[in-house]
């Protein structure tokens, strides 16, 4: 194995060098805060003879995603990068890519959307697009965005699954933070991920075939259901790479990752940058005596419903960090936990927590109360209040 | 026809449409008088649905994709075709 | 057989008998021939061509959504030359008239002005004619449409139509043209000069609907000359953009009267008199400007 060269670079350029080793052929992208680094280096290793692929710098998000159509279709491995009213403008797109089963990777700046306009973290954009048909994977920090953009390549394109990815690393808290990374050797990489070669079909006069074809009822349903399938088969095959990449690698990935869950009573159930800060909290409440765990949720989607039931089967109390929010239900990731557990005998009571939209900060101080919100409701023995919002500042709310 | 679903409903059975005969459509027939025919195949080109073919000398229909859109009569620069009723 | 026998856009497809489009599509293909790839917009094209399990196409296509033939194109075309497939393979990209005026106007644009070597063929009909029938800034003044009816206020569609070729040869694209599927030489010539042409192409066909125009099915290539003859469409080819030397294509030798074009179909038959008169004035100015 190669030696990883160690780096001290923005989560943006984490993203870019991780899919510069997977040799992308195309990269057609649209600038847009806080991702905008991404094209710029990309175009920058076309530029500089580091990467042999061609950017397509399109008019706009939603023919950026439509190029990434066309080239994946003609049998490119293709990557992009988006964020926030990007992501939002392709979103049609996003469907017909993984309705096509395009294995496209892209890198997400994950930011809030408008309106009122706001450059800075939440995961809405994201979870706002969690039922595409697209893979969702989340970085806790810089390293984890150049590994899981490899990882994507390798998932996405595998026979069993062949479906879109997005890697999200969080807005400014990531894009634009320094942070050391070891990147993998190239050859090392080009080992760990085969020249992409569909075998559903490629634009090609020698073999034509016709790609978007009009579904009527007497299909439309199963084609669906094959999609699903697919997405279902690539928790296999995301359980497989990960191995994988920590044999050839050295770091380790899970679908959902704890920390000092064993004996916990209460665990804080986390997506992106703000693991870490509450993995910090944790070792403050664990200083004091507190059982407290942390469950970092790397892979949104498919929805690891088995592990977490696992995991969190044997807690008291879950509380479920959502950077998101379904105006008039949950957070999403609440949600979907909710049902993961609603045929269960014994689940822990769930309480959801809304927190860090559009930039606002998340102290450790902030999981502080939240796990003590979560040990009232145990000690009580019943949520009252399902949703609660998290440092709010009362002084300008009406 | 029924056929198994490929993966993202890609279909390599190119032309497959021709299984479907568009000639069940028609109300009226057109009928071309090979004596009048000049071979000049304007019909040919201006057909929407390919349901005419070439001869040596003249022109057939192919009444399994025909719609019986009229086009080619009304084309005909000597009036070889004409339009009749279909009787089915 | 020559090779421009070749069925390419097989039949069996579901447009309507008299289908403009059919017609236009099927010769286009011959005149591109099988080394192509081309995108379709969602519209009639894609409805009538590709139910699942059927395809008309005998080339490889990709239809993905209405807007974005030209981006999903764009793709296809920068993919083919990374891949090292590009050699020898024309990269169509589809339109109807919704699909380049309207919807996918942005997504043209940008492709046309990145150069793409891409030849980009609108088929215009008019008006959304798969949603059934209603207007588009393709749409000529005083067609009568669902979204444009013709009521005691309105004459129906009350704007003139969008010179959407002289637009895209605006681009400083090295082709553009305009077409007609009643004159199938002129057609095919210009496709070919197109797809050999290195770079953007750009073309736009004129093709009537039956259906949305409201006549005989027998009268698609009817109409569509009497629109050439009567200057309604002017068939001209223009090139690396330079619109102010445009070359009419088709001169008719003494224009008929735009009336003979608008008895035609049933979507103009609200038209008075003084109606008729000031499209005719309208036609005479602008076939005045193409010098002629």
């Amino acid at each position: 194995m190669g030696e990883q060269k160690a780096m001290t670079i923005k989560g943006n350029m984490a993203t870019a060098m991780g899919a510069k080793l997977c040799r992308p052929n195309v990269i057609p992208a649209y600038p847009i805060t806080p991702s905008t680094l991404f094209p710029e280096k990309m175009s920058e290793f076309v530029a500089d003879g580091e990467l042999d692929a061609s950017m397509i710098n399109v008019e706009s998000e939603h023919s950026a995603m439509s190029a990434c159509i066309g080239a994946s279709a003609t049998g490119a491995r293709v990557c992009t990068a988006s964020a926030s009213q990007g992501i939002a403008l392709m979103h049609e797109m996003l469907f017909i890519a993984s309705g096509m089963r395009l294995p496209i990777v892209m890198a997400v700046g994950n930011r809030a959307l408008s309106a009122p306009i706001n450059i800075w973290c939440d995961h809405q954009d994201t979870i706002a697009s969690r039922d595409s048909g697209w893979l969702q994977f989340y970085a806790e920090n810089n390293q984890e965005g150049l590994d899981l953009m490899i990882n994507a390549f390798r998932i996405a394109e595998d026979e069993r699954v062949l479906l879109p990815a997005m890697v999200g690393i969080d807005a400014f808290v990531l894009t634009h933070t320094m942070e050391g990374v070891r990147v993998p050797a190239q050859e090392d990489v080009d080992e760990f991920l085969p020249p992409y070669k569909p075998s559903h079909g490629v634009l090609d006069p020698k073999e034509p075939a016709t790609f978007g074809s009009f579904g009527t009822p007497d299909y439309y349903q199963e084609f669906k259901h094959a999609q699903v399938e697919a997405i279902e088969k690539s928790e296999a095959v995301i359980d497989e790479v990960f191995k994988e990449y920590k044999e050839r690698f050295g770091r380790e990935y899970n679908k959902v990752t704890t920390f000092q869950c064993e004996d916990a009573d209460i665990i804080l159930l986390t997506m992106g940058s703000m693991t870490g800060t509450a993995r910090e909290a944790v070792r403050k409440l664990r200083a004091k005596g507190e059982k407290v765990g942390l469950a970092k949720l790397t892979v949104y989607r498919p929805f690891p419903a088995p592990e977490l039931i696992k995991i969190l089967s044997g807690a008291k109390g879950v509380a479920v960090v959502d950077r998101n929010i379904s105006p008039g239900a949950y957070g999403a990731v609440y949600t979907d936990l909710a049902g993961a557990f609603a045929n269960m005998d014994e689940r822990p009571l769930l309480k959801n927590f809304i927190a860090g939209l559009g930039g606002r900060e998340i102290f450790v101080e902030s999981f502080q109360e939240i796990y003590q919100k979560t040990k009232d409701a145990v000690t009580a023995g019943e949520v009252k209040e399902p949703v609660e919002w998290i440092n709010m500042n009362e002084d300008v709310m009406r | 026809m029924t056929v198994k679903i490929t993966i993202g409903a890609v279909n390599r059975d190119h032309g497959s449409s021709r299984i479907y005969k568009t000639g069940g459509w028609r109300t009226m027939r057109p009928v071309v008088d090979l004596e009048k025919c000049i071979s000049c195949y304007k019909c040919y080109d201006y057909c929407p649905d390919g349901a005419i073919k070439k001869l040596d000398k003249g022109i057939t229909y192919d009444f399994d994709y025909c719609k019986g859109c009229g086009i080619c009569a009304k084309e005909c620069p000597v009036q070889a075709i004409v339009m009749i009723k279909e009787e089915k | 057989m020559t090779k421009e026998d070749l069925e390419l856009f097989a039949s069996g497809h579901r447009a309507c008998a008299g289908c403009g489009e059919g017609t236009a599509v099927r010769q286009i293909l011959k005149a591109a021939g099988p080394n192509t790839v081309a995108t379709i917009c969602t519209g009639c094209l894609e409805v009538i061509s590709t139910g699942y399990p059927e395809t008309a196409w005998e080339i490889p296509i990709i239809h993905a959504a209405f807007e974005n033939s030209a981006s999903v194109a764009a793709g296809v075309e920068v993919a083919l030359k990374e891949l090292g497939r590009k050699e020898g393979v024309n990269v169509i990209a589809f339109g109807g008239d919704g699909g380049t005026f309207d919807i996918g106007f942005q997504a043209l644009s940008g492709m046309l002005e990145r150069g793409h070597d891409i030849t980009y063929v609108c088929v215009d009909n008019e008006a959304y004619m798969n949603t059934g029938i209603q207007r588009c800034s393709s749409t000529p003044y005083g067609a009568s449409t669902t979204t444009s009816p013709v009521g005691k206020l309105s004459i129906g569609e009350s704007r003139p139509k969008k010179p959407i070729a002289a637009i895209c040869a605006a681009h400083g694209i090295p082709y553009t043209a305009t077409a007609s599927i009643a004159y199938i030489n002129d057609l095919k010539k210009k496709v070919k000069k197109a797809v050999e042409t290195e770079g953007p192409a750009f073309l736009h066909v004129f093709a009537p609907c039956p259906t949305g125009w409201r006549h005989g099915s027998d009268s698609t290539i009817e109409i569509a000359r009497l629109a050439v003859e009567t200057g309604v469409f002017v068939l001209w080819e223009a090139e690396d953009g330079d619109i102010c030397n445009l070359k009419i294509t088709q001169k008719p030798k003494k224009r008929k009267p735009v009336k003979d074009y608008l008895k035609s179909q049933r979507r103009f038959a609200h038209l008075s008199d003084e109606d008729i008169e000031h499209i005719q004035k309208e036609v005479d100015e602008k076939c005045e400007k193409y010098g002629f």
